[in-house]
């Protein structure tokens, strides 16, 4: 059956639609004009960005980034929010307080509060991305990780699942990674999605810990040069939405089509 | 000798005794059905059973070892459960295979296996579909396969069929028996159907709040009920309250000749138990009854199949009988009916004051 679109959802739409790319095919004019004159059409923009080495360390940089607090982001709250759901579901609601504080907290006040918390930290912890802003990211993605991860764990039955691993004799271990992960694979893309997009495009505690991240590169673009600073952002723009493509084709190259069929 | 043994166990929730001294012990290869009401605590004896609860009190004995405290993923015991459990990412053959696997069973033996346990359930076209490809009974078809391929100790099984429609519950159940019976595993069977506990068990023991109030062979439990709970659960019962007198039971202004009553001191407030089924019902005609029989209207008629159940309301009377379906065409709704109640073979149980209140069970007419 075909399905009759009313006239004002068109217009509602449109103006919705139009509300998102304007912008985009805004700066994406403007980044193709030309340096000297002004007008269209250029990609010098464009070869000045990607011919700059501090684009590509600061990218890589943000990506690692990314990926690392993905990784601990899972590692941490997968195993948690499974116990808490199993074992002491009155923990929840705190939890899901808990989760709220990076949401309410700005990120100015969090940043100076971890900066003097973890003064005196080993050099290899507190100068490095890696360490101190990793550390950061993983609480800042915290409010991301367990909303998407405690809906997937909601949509399972998660108690007989568990019971019927064990009955079988899998430890706790193996039901975890065997049984509950592969159920709840679509939530832990959600929340490495969203985890993706925020390291991407995080800018306060990088500046103000001093890190060199992708943000701060923008930002410095912006600052002396007009045009590549349009063309920065829009590949930003890009490059996030790959990442985030070849995430969900990495997470779902296995799980095929029973991804959907089988989280009911 | 006893093969699981179910000793004294006792387990609390807050105020709530779900399980208060419950003793059971079953020999290897047997069928136990633990037969109650929703929170009769049957379900709790099962998962301390299986391991993923711990009793407060008492020991679970399985082939002279107690494993009161092992962990349930070292016990082997096989549990289907009530709600759908097959792992959704998984196949049926991979659902099958997983206790294996846990095992390090070698593929080549672990392949035949699952395609011996996946034929054993009739489900030898289905090797490769995922839960959600398969109907309701299937997906327990499955869970059952997975359950025996572990060969476990003891079958455990938690209101297996209580999700699937009437017709594939009857199918189900007896294959369940008759692979109960092939691999001869001793199982534990939780149901609150008492249809379903009397058609498969080898034993069936009911329980009420958290203690087993009678335990027998199905043929016993229906013939001679141990309690007015029992009477109550299993199959359906006219309760008549009465006083024993000389040579019987006093009832609604009559005297009822009882066999039992004999043995009884005058003046004991008696239960008088009696199945519907033995209840002779025939037209009123006008002469002074008979001796042992009521008098009253039928108000209801429910036609069950070969049988129909009359209501039958008198003053004082109220009582209900099977008769046959051609029999009770003959008796509509309004006529004067006179019920014959039998001397022999009727239970009569101390009165207690607080009779159960069973709420899956229409009570059976009673004054």
């Amino acid at each position: 059956m075909r399905r009759h679109i009313s006239p004002s959802a068109v217009v509602w739409l449109v103006f919705g639609g139009a509300y998102f790319i304007i912008p985009l095919v805004a700066t994406l004019l403007f980044s193709l004009n030309q340096q000297q004159t002004g007008h269209c059409c250029s990609l010098h923009a464009y070869g000045t960005i990607l011919h700059d080495g501090a684009f590509w360390s600061n990218l890589k940089t943000s990506f690692l980034l990314a990926l690392e607090t993905i990784a601990i982001g899972l590692l941490i709250f997968v195993p948690t929010i499974y116990l808490v759901h199993l074992k002491v579901p009155r923990l929840r609601p705190v939890l899901a307080f808990l989760a709220l504080i990076p949401f309410v907290i700005p990120p100015i006040v969090m940043v100076v509060g971890l900066l003097s918390f973890y003064k005196g930290s080993p050099t290899w912890f507190y100068a490095k991305p890696w360490g101190f802003l990793a550390a950061a990211y993983v609480i800042l993605a915290f409010p991301y990780m367990f909303f998407s991860l405690d809906a997937g764990f909601r949509s399972i039955d998660l108690h007989t699942l568990t019971e019927a691993s064990q009955s079988l004799g899998a430890s706790w271990a193996t039901t975890l990674v065997k049984v509950i992960l592969p159920n709840i694979r679509s939530a832990c893309l959600a929340a490495s999605f969203l985890t993706l997009a925020i390291v991407m495009g995080e800018f306060t505690i990088a500046s103000l810990a001093a890190f060199h991240t992708f943000p701060i590169y923008i930002q410095s673009i912006n600052e002396s040069e007009a045009y590549p600073a349009a063309a920065v952002t829009l590949m930003s723009f890009g490059i996030t939405w790959l990442a985030m493509l070849s995430l969900l084709f990495v997470g779902r190259k296995r799980g095929g089509t029973r991804l959907l069929a089988g989280v009911r | 000798m006893a093969y699981l043994e179910l000793q004294n166990l006792h387990r609390d929730f807050g105020t709530t005794k779900a399980l208060d001294g419950i003793e059971i012990s079953l020999g290897e290869g047997e069928f136990l059905s633990l037969l109650g009401p929703s929170g009769c605590g049957k379900t709790t004896a099962l998962r301390l059973v299986a391991g993923f609860d711990r009793p407060d009190d008492g020991r679970i004995v399985v082939d002279g070892r107690d494993v009161t405290r092992v962990s349930p993923n070292k016990r082997d015991m096989g549990m289907v459960f009530q709600a759908y459990s097959l792992f959704p990412n998984m196949t049926a053959r991979q659902n099958v295979a997983f206790g294996l696997r846990i095992r390090g069973q070698k593929r080549t033996e672990r392949d035949q296996r699952v395609l011996e346990l996946l034929e054993l359930v009739g489900l030898s076209h289905a090797v490769d579909r995922y839960p959600h490809q398969l109907s309701g009974g299937m997906q327990q078809r499955v869970a059952l396969a997975r359950a025996l391929a572990i060969q476990p100790r003891v079958l455990l099984l938690d209101e297996p069929l209580s999700a699937l429609d009437a017709k594939v519950r009857v199918q189900l159940r007896e294959e369940i028996r008759r692979i109960q019976l092939e691999l001869g595993i001793t199982t534990l069977y939780v149901t609150h159907d008492q249809e379903e506990a009397l058609s498969v068990s080898d034993h069936v023991a009911v329980m009420y709040r958290g203690r087993i109030e009678q335990m027998g062979s199905p043929a016993e439990m229906y013939s001679a009920p141990a309690t007015p709970f029992v009477a109550e659960f299993i199959g359906t019962m006219n309760r008549l309250e009465g006083i024993v007198v000389d040579g019987g039971v006093e009832h609604a202004g009559k005297t009822l000749q009882i066999e039992e009553a004999r043995q009884r001191p005058r003046g004991d407030r008696v239960l008088v138990l009696i199945r519907p089924e033995t209840v002779e019902v025939d037209r009123a005609n006008g002469a002074s009854p008979a001796a042992n029989t009521l008098v009253g209207d039928v108000v209801t008629q429910t036609f069950l199949g070969p049988v129909t159940r009359l209501k039958i309301i008198g003053t004082g009377v109220d009582v209900i009988a099977d008769v046959p379906t051609q029999k009770a065409l003959g008796l509509p709704v309004g006529t004067r009916v006179t019920a014959a109640l039998p001397a022999e073979g009727v239970r009569l149980l101390d009165l207690k004051d607080d009779l159960p209140e069973i709420a899956e069970e229409p009570a059976p007419a009673g004054p």
